[in-house]
């Protein structure tokens, strides 16, 4: 028996923790026990990872293939493959995975348990809408088999369904075909928020991928500004060879930040030098994938440096009409001066997500990392939260430490539908805190 | 796929551990001809199409009972009369057992040896004719660092590792003309069902690294391969230590 812990670094309460080799072995061990939750790579950061007691089942050994159509770009694997190890396989046969996380420690049942989506959502919509089928065993023992158009409410549950409708154990993805290995890039240094929503609107059409990077120490007129990233897979080349040549490049980190000193100075330093770095407005250039979507993973563990009182990520979406909400939320950052390395903004499509607590809807969402200061922290989350409400916006659950019941149950008007899918024998702290009242 | 007849045929008993799957799925991936040989009949299947998505010519799976010395004959058997040509054998059925429980219960130390060591040298036995007539052929035998020096947490385990690690020796000593290369695989802790119950340090490797290094070494035609290579340091010392200082060193 011991504590899972999140990438927040949260720790759970105690469960046994058993790891999973074989899909026939989860049959005995959901008979045996009364209350679960899979664990993949324990890259949520609050407590929707988190098993309430009970076993947490480690899902990472089960990670078989079943099928893959190099025509088709069809595969079928177990729920605990990560996305590593699926890259690895599928980015010499020239496929890519539709939609991609910002790290690739995450397993394919974790993807499509928070619906995730990646910097191509004004293209692809989120994982679960390129899922073509999933096999969910259930703790009495029986297997849905579901799909868009076969037991299709259930699929809408399990989809984003944060892992509480049974242990997703198959998953069928359609990929997308690539080209090369190669990414054609571009970033531009951004003057403050019009320049970023004039960017991302514009970049729509021709290009796949774009985010913004955004100095949120900055305000007044710098309020906003940051650095716009976009890119296209390159259109030329030879994937198998060029992912040989990758995996041996150290591939420098873009992030460099003290382990020691977290504080509004230092932060600011950062954020003022990490904008200055970019000396012309648009840089374009040829990038590996990894750097290109993964420029954390480098550093292993690097959600250590928040200190061992782990960090906090708050991530909204908001409509689109609600810039004077957004540019709200930034003046309370500065002014707080507990901004992060990390703010990420990113507008979303209009794709409809598949699932029933689906984070990604049409509109603006940010993406924030603090260090977690307790008290502090709680104060400026509450004011972001009330924002955020008023707003008619959301947090995304694999994102969210602290979300208020009522927070929660106003962002996602389908959670009473979506519970009455839920597993008996299945909950997490995250879904206890929130489903109550 | 289409077989081409320079597709490496690999054979491997015990295909069901951790590490022989890690070190079928590379040989997968470079369009090998596999024989697997395990128990259970639908772990079978799921690697099997493991196997066959990551792009293996031909993968069979053989159901036996690798716990005897019988069922190991058998088995081989089996599968000479699905093949007359292998390239690679890999012996990698094994149980690690709990030294408590062996040290009382006279049939599980029966047992674990019996599928730690009768059974890995009958299987060794049986196929040494082919090979021998082949004048090819690397057998790779999955031994443990544990064998290197009996360990007061797992003696029993290590002493059945022991006994393959000088059978395998000895039977390479004896092969050197023939054109059979023997490989002594010595892995240390792996995470892999095997240790599932064990802590996992900073020593603890992962299947797919060790994996990596079992089909260099079987493509080198080493001899013995500790995996991952500290080991072979840390043994190093460990074999010798002065017995009157090792006693006290309860690890």
């Amino acid at each position: 028996m011991k504590p899972t812990q999140s990438w927040g670094g949260m720790k759970g309460r105690e469960s046994r923790q058993e790891p999973v080799y074989w899909k026939q072995d989860l049959h005995a061990a959901l008979l045996r026990d009364t209350q679960f939750l899979c664990y993949g790579q324990g890259r949520s950061y609050g407590d929707s990872c988190l098993p309430s007691g009970g076993t947490a089942l480690l899902m990472s050994p089960l990670n078989k293939l079943q099928n893959f159509d190099a025509q088709t770009g069809l595969i079928k694997a177990e729920a605990g493959l990560s996305f590593e190890a699926l890259l690895d396989f599928i980015v010499p046969h020239g496929w890519f995975v539709p939609v991609t996380p910002g790290t690739k420690y995450v397993t394919l049942g974790g993807a499509i348990a928070n619906d995730i989506h990646g910097k191509n959502h004004h293209k692809r919509g989120t994982i679960g809408c390129h899922v073509q089928e999933l096999e969910v065993l259930r703790s009495n023992g029986e297997t849905i088999t579901c799909s868009p158009t076969r037991e299709a409410e259930f699929f809408a549950a399990t989809v984003g369904g944060l892992g509480l409708t049974g242990v997703i154990t198959v998953c069928t993805l359609q990929l997308i075909p690539i080209a090369s290995a190669f990414m054609d890039a571009e970033t531009i240094k951004t003057t403050g928020l019009d320049d970023f929503f004039t960017l991302e609107d514009e970049s729509a059409r021709d290009w796949e991928y774009s985010m913004s990077w955004i100095d949120c120490m900055a305000h007044g007129k710098k309020r906003g500004r940051g650095i716009f990233f976009r890119g296209n897979h390159a259109k030329n080349g030879d994937p198998a060879a060029e992912f040989t040549e990758q995996a041996k490049w150290k591939v420098a980190v873009p992030f460099q930040a003290p382990s020691w000193i977290l504080n509004r100075w230092s932060i600011r330093a950062f954020n003022e030098l990490y904008y200055q770095q970019q000396q012309t407005r648009v840089k374009k250039g040829r990038m590996p994938l990894d750097p290109f979507f993964y420029p954390l993973d480098k550093i292993l563990h690097w959600n250590r440096m928040y200190g061992q009182h782990g960090l906090l990520q708050y991530q909204f979406v908001l409509d689109s009409k609600r810039q004077q909400e957004l540019t709200e939320i930034f003046d309370i950052i500065a002014q707080s001066g507990m901004g992060s390395f990390l703010a990420v903004l990113k507008k979303f499509g209009d794709i409809r997500s598949p699932g029933m607590l689906s984070f990604p809807r049409d509109g603006y969402t940010l993406t924030l990392d603090f260090q977690n200061q307790g008290p502090r922290s709680e104060a400026l989350f509450k004011k972001l939260d009330a924002i955020v409400l008023r707003a008619g916006g959301r947090l995304y659950p694999a994102k969210d430490a602290m979300m208020s019941p009522e927070l929660f149950q106003s962002g996602y008007p389908l959670w009473r539908e979506f519970s009455r899918f839920v597993d008996p024998k299945f909950t997490s702290q995250f879904w206890q805190r929130v489903s109550r009242g | 796929m289409v077989e081409s007849p320079n597709d490496p045929v690999v054979a491997i008993f015990g295909a069901s551990s951790g590490m022989a799957f890690s070190v079928a799925r590379i040989y997968a991936q470079k369009h090998a001809r596999l024989f697997l040989i395990a128990r259970d009949k639908q772990k079978l299947n799921d690697i099997e199409r493991d196997l066959k998505a990551r792009g293996a010519s031909e993968v069979q799976s053989l159901v036996a009972d690798l716990g005897s010395a019988f069922g190991a004959r058998a088995a081989t058997e089996l599968l000479r009369q699905r093949t007359t040509h292998v390239d690679v054998v890999i012996i990698a059925s094994g149980i690690l057992g709990d030294t408590e429980q062996l040290l009382s219960d006279p049939k599980a130390c029966e047992d674990l040896f019996n599928v730690n060591v009768q059974a890995p040298i009958a299987i060794s036995n049986s196929i040494l004719p082919l090979l021998l007539q082949q004048k090819s052929g690397v057998l790779a035998i999955f031994s443990s660092v544990a064998g290197d020096r009996g360990r007061a947490s797992n003696f029993v385990y290590g002493a059945s590792k022991a006994a393959l690690t000088a059978y395998a020796s000895g039977l390479r000593a004896r092969l050197s003309e023939s054109g059979v290369q023997v490989l002594t695989i010595k892995p240390g802790i792996v995470a892999t069902a095997m240790t599932a119950h064990l802590p996992r340090g900073p020593l603890t490797a992962n299947p797919e690294a060790v994996a990596k290094r079992i089909v260099q070494a079987i493509e080198k035609r080493k001899d013995t391969l500790y995996a991952p290579g500290f080991w072979r340091w840390v043994m190093a010392v460990i074999t010798h230590l002065p017995e009157f200082i090792f006693k006290r060193l309860r690890f």
